[in-house]
């Protein structure tokens, strides 16, 4: 079923799409150095944002549009086991808050632009740079791509055939980063925050309202899911998988390559503490956007798109809109998600271009490129990512980019012991680590390939059933956790027996771990950018 | 020198305020109830979405006591 195209909704769609292109480029403008052509200047902002910036630039990248329309069809589709998304945006800002505001500290002293710099000034070996460095991008491309379900989602809810929106979108996102670089979708993510909070609020308002008040909702969505043996509440078996899924997303998370970027393009120390305590207003609103799912549900919304056997679940949310708001409000709400698309796309095409230009082109194919060439490189390289997410959309299917989605965090998981340890301690041997991301990726690729999904035999889901060893049991874990803690047990065991073999050199010194904040740059016009 | 790590007497304070929120949201046997619900909404739901001002608090009052000055 494809619903009426309306003009309206278009209008006011594009021409916030528009006003939204022509800041991507305005931003270039702003606190300009003398130079965009570094990876220090046009990937990090010039490492200035202060505490609001950062808060906008690293809640538009963590909290992206994906996150928007999947989560709701996660509670539509499975009901509580969806809602995991919340205890997972509650634990990551304790676990990451000092861990995060070390790698601040360590990386502004030695100006590291990416977690695989730091892994290789820390431990001494280029061989698990490289490794960290190939782990963050493959991890993130998928990712790139899957920004794109937002906008088709939207597109498919307007009416509007054929994938060229997609293109033009991209194209744009690619130009505007191009001459921009972070500053772009720095000052995006404020019209696009600031956009879907109210909509947020709207929504949690007024729908409710106008279904009977969240009583109803409750047992109409218990209703309604009981009929497909599922529940408002947890199955006993569902508790480890629950439990699992929410904290590796939640060690996962800052380990993505656009985070490490977000954390890393802040001005002090404290901006980065202070955001871990002011994020968590974005999980918030994420809490009330998966409730959604169950409000499409008490509404008896059914998704478009699609295959008539398996329609497009994450249509849930633009249906429900186009069903019971005004139409000019869900024109809004849906230029809102598409906007909320660019962002962190601009963020990931970008934190994975600084990966290449730093880690892999420079120490492998042109050991002496300038700051210049290496920014080049990078932005060369984020336009490539860009448009070719919108290659593997378009000329693939989209269920292949949300099944890998599903396996990113099983993969990037596999830097945190390099990463992570690193920032605390030099016991581990550099061997012990780099046999460890061997053990512990391939017993995770392992599970996952033993893993059927509803369509595929192989990578169907990160949860992984135990009754696949010949356990009498419905428990399931999250796979990256078993890939991790193998990781982990192989490094620690490893690193007395390698003993013997040489060391790498730490160019760090326990002192820069604490840096709370750098000598004053020398290249600034005017002042930083945001308020502290 | 600044306090720029949390000091020794305080560390315990800061780490208690970090385990906190994890310990409240990664066990599901604490709140995998329907009630008592609120305006509706159950147990499992209000709890988990009340800790999201709760973590927010441990980690403004952490970064109240590790916060580099100058």
């Amino acid at each position: 079923m494809i619903p009426p195209f309306s003009s309206l909704e278009f209008g006011i769609a594009v021409a916030m799409f528009a006003v939204v292109t022509v800041l991507g480029f305005v931003a270039a403008r702003w606190n300009r150095p003398t130079s965009l052509a570094s990876v220090e200047e046009w990937g990090l902002g010039g490492r200035r944002f202060g505490t609001v910036v950062t808060w906008f630039l690293i809640g538009g990248d963590l909290y992206t549009a994906y996150t928007f329309v999947a989560v709701p069809a996660l509670l539509f589709g499975t009901g509580a086991a969806g809602f995991f998304a919340v205890p997972y945006t509650i634990a990551v800002f304790p676990l990451v808050m000092l861990p995060a505001a070390r790698m601040w500290s360590v990386c502004h002293e030695h100006g590291y632009a990416t977690a695989a710099d730091f892994v290789r000034g820390r431990h001494g070996s280029r061989l698990l740079a490289l490794l960290v460095a190939i782990t963050g991008i493959v991890a993130t491309v998928p990712y790139i791509a899957l920004q794109l379900t937002g906008i088709k989602a939207i597109i498919e809810v307007m009416g509007i055939g054929g994938d060229w929106p997609l293109w033009i979108a991209f194209i744009a996102l690619a130009a505007y980063t191009w001459t921009s670089g972070l500053r772009a979708p720095a000052l995006i993510a404020f019209v696009k925050d600031i956009l879907i909070y109210i909509m947020v609020l709207v929504a949690v308002i007024y729908i409710p309202y106008k279904l009977g008040g969240y009583d109803i909702i409750f047992h109409r969505a218990q209703a309604a899911l009981s009929t497909k043996k599922l529940s408002t509440l947890l199955a006993g078996s569902q508790y480890l998988g629950y439990a699992t899924l929410a904290l590796g997303s939640a060690l996962a998370l800052f380990l993505y390559p656009h985070a490490v970027t977000g954390v890393l393009a802040t001005r002090s120390r404290n901006v980065v503490k202070k955001n871990m305590s002011l994020l968590p207003a974005y999980s918030l609103m994420l809490g009330f956007i998966a409730l959604l799912g169950y409000m499409a549900l008490a509404a008896h919304v059914k998704p478009v798109g699609g295959t008539a056997k398996a329609p497009d679940s994450t249509t849930i949310v633009p249906v429900l809109f186009n069903s019971e708001f005004p139409h000019w409000f869900a024109a809004i709400a849906f230029g809102a998600i598409a906007i909320g698309a660019l962002v962190p796309a601009a963020i990931m095409g970008i934190s994975a271009a600084n990966t290449f230009a730093r880690d892999i082109y420079r120490p492998y194919l042109r050991p002496g490129a300038s700051d210049r060439e290496e920014g080049l490189v990078s932005q060369i390289v984020s336009v490539i990512l860009k448009l070719g997410a919108v290659g593997v959309i378009v000329g693939l299917k989209l269920s292949f980019a949300i099944e890998f989605q599903l396996i990113g965090g099983v993969i990037v998981i596999e830097i945190l012991p390099a990463l992570v340890l690193g920032l605390y301690t030099r016991w581990y041997h550099r061997w012990a680590l780099a046999i460890g991301w061997v053990a512990g990726m391939g017993l995770s690729i392992y599970m996952l390939y033993v893993t059927p999904g509803k369509t595929t035999a192989h990578f169907g889901s990160a949860s992984f059933a135990f009754s696949t060893w010949g356990f009498h049991t419905k428990v399931t874990i999250w796979t990256g956790i078993v890939g991790v803690l193998t990781n982990l047990i192989v490094a620690t065991v490893l690193t007395p027996l390698l003993a013997r073999l040489p060391r790498g050199r730490d160019e760090t010194s326990p002192a820069d771990y604490e840096e709370a904040e750098a000598p004053p740059m020398p290249l600034t016009r005017g002042q930083a950018a945001g308020a502290d | 020198m600044h306090p720029r790590t949390p000091s020794r007497r305080r560390r315990p304070i800061v780490l208690l305020l970090l385990l906190l929120p994890l310990v409240a949201v990664l066990v599901p046997e604490f709140y995998n109830f329907a009630d008592p619900s609120i305006g509706g909404m159950p147990f499992f739901y209000w709890w988990q979405l009340s800790w999201i001002a709760g973590v927010a608090v441990c980690t403004g009052i952490v970064y109240a006591l590790t916060r580099s000055t100058r």
